[in-house]
């Protein structure tokens, strides 16, 4: 069992409180998910920036040894990395040369990953979450099956420029399209099956795909059980397997549209009492992308 | 006429006070407040009274639920009704998956939709869906009946025995071993009893075409043997 939020606002105004009500549907998973928990924000940024956000020991080090290049952020174990684009080989040189034992969590123009071992509240608070603004996140709580109850198990998993998904579910045929992406030239870097479904749409995007597109071409290719909310950097995506096996609802009003694996999760947001509340259609594609 | 608010007191001890009714219980109409979608509210009732919650309810609404009337003014969550041995559940909003799944008796309404395997394993309830119904409903349903004025999603009452499946709109597939029969006088009679029981006005019986087991799969032919 696994807990999943998402929150893609359409209404500016309400882009300060995003890490606050991210937080609070995240937190209420906590039944569904007391293992570990992540988020992914997508903040401010621009075409001539990149992020990176790195995970792992003694970040102050990596702080002050890019201090010239990189602008840095810290969060307790997790570091934001902002250059300009034309940096980009020589942060990845100076990581893969000085700390190769740094695992980098996302990547792209406005996309922060965190994620971390722990009740979703004390993983929301270490990031410090509610206080973070954006216009779309999405959150997971995890409630180990499959494999340990480890940060790299945690979700979300991106694998290419600001992309991430969460899943509740588990996949069966991870392993052989785990060998057929590698010989496409993706990399992962964990044994999670989650991971692999993240890479698929990567790579279905990657081959020109869009959203729905690559959404619609799994329900051939990836045999298990799943539910995803998948990010970009301008869009928010909802898919289920084609006999709905886990759960989802959704609230859309005005202002913003909202997913969670039960109601409980939406009931605190602004405005839910007039909201349009409906569960996803199985083996259907819900995309909202903002111009 | 008690009035609990689930912002004050626990879900546990509603349900526990519920539990603790005797039959000739005085406290006949409950009102619940902020559910915010809490799960089995309400379930486990085995007392004639009316509970009515007011907002949205999670899993397991009205489990079990025996005389009890529960009215949900919103939506509820999967298995609403489930194994319901008697009474009524009224929902007045939309229902997650499963709703009424194996349940023995009583009569379930829905005034929204039911999304996927709706009355699955059903046992004798009634379901009266004024929406549209999700895929894979009725699967292996074995008594009772399945109304629904709308739609109804694929593989519709895949593996059934003996539940009779009524539906107005259309019908997207039927699951194996389900097929289309007349719909007979007797049937109109007992559509009419169930609409009426439901609320609906305005629509005739006439209107729905009847689903039910071709009873090949659940009945054994020696010439089948080998198939075994």
């Amino acid at each position: 069992m696994c807990g999943i939020v998402g929150l893609f606002l359409k209404d500016p105004a309400l882009e300060p409180e995003l890490g606050r009500l991210l937080t609070d549907m995240l937190v209420v998973m906590t039944s569904r998910g007391p293992d570990s928990a992540g988020f992914a924000v997508y903040g401010t940024g621009d075409a001539q920036h990149l992020k990176v956000t790195l995970r792992g020991p003694r970040l102050d080090e990596v702080a002050d040894a890019l201090a010239g290049i990189a602008v840095a952020q810290r969060r307790d174990t997790h570091l934001v990395l902002t250059f300009a684009r034309d940096a980009e080989d020589r942060v990845r040189g100076w990581l893969a040369l000085n700390r190769p034992d740094l695992v980098v969590t996302g990547t792209g123009r406005r996309i922060e990953l965190y994620k971390d071992i722990g009740l979703p509240r004390a993983v929301a608070d270490r990031f410090a979450l509610p206080a973070m603004r954006g216009t779309h996140g999405i959150g997971h709580t995890r409630m180990a099956t499959e494999s340990a109850v480890t940060t790299d198990g945690a979700h979300p998993f991106s694998t290419g420029h600001d992309q991430c998904l969460v899943h509740n579910g588990s996949l069966s045929n991870h392993r052989s399209l785990r060998r057929r992406l590698e010989h496409e030239g993706l990399g992962f870097t964990t044994d999670n099956d989650s991971e692999v479904a993240a890479g698929y749409i990567s790579w279905r995007l990657r081959e020109g795909d869009s959203l729905t597109a690559a959404l619609e071409a799994g329900l051939d290719d990836l045999d298990g059980f799943y539910t995803f909310v998948i990010g970009t950097e301008n869009g928010f995506a909802v898919m289920r397997d084609p006999i709905s096996c886990k759960p989802a609802v959704m609230a859309e009003t005005d202002r913003y549209v909202a997913f969670g694996s039960e109601y409980r999760a939406l009931a605190g947001l602004p405005g839910i009492e007039t909201a349009r509340i409906f569960e996803p259609e199985p083996a259907r594609a819900y995309v909202w992308e903002r111009n | 006429m008690p009035h609990v608010d689930l912002a004050v007191t626990s879900k546990r001890d509603l349900n526990a006070a519920l539990h603790a009714l005797p039959a000739n219980t005085n406290e006949t109409h409950w009102h619940i407040a902020n559910p915010e979608g809490a799960h089995a509210l309400a379930a486990g009732i085995n007392a004639p009274v009316t509970v009515e919650i007011d907002g949205h309810a999670g899993y397991y609404c009205a489990g079990m639920n025996s005389q009890a009337t529960v009215i949900v003014n919103g939506n509820v969550g999967v298995g609403v009704a489930e194994n319901m041995m008697s009474g009524r559940v009224h929902v007045k909003g939309d229902a997650s998956q499963a709703a009424g799944a194996t349940a023995h008796g009583g009569l379930l309404v829905i005034d929204g939709n039911a999304s996927a395997r709706c009355g699955i394993s059903m046992k004798g309830v009634d379901i009266v869906v004024k929406g549209s119904i999700g895929p894979m409903s009725a699967f292996m349903a074995q008594a009772g009946n399945l109304v629904v004025l709308g739609d109804a999603g694929e593989a519709l009452g895949d593996s059934l025995y003996e539940t009779r499946i009524f539906v107005r709109g259309a019908v997207k597939s039927l699951g194996a071993d389900c097929i289309e029969k007349d719909l007979r006088p007797e049937h109109e009679e007992i559509l009419a009893k169930l609409l009426s029981a439901a609320g609906v006005e305005g629509i005739s019986p006439s209107e729905f075409r009847r689903y039910g087991s071709a009873r090949g799969l659940y009945n054994f032919h020696v010439d089948n043997a080998s198939a075994y």
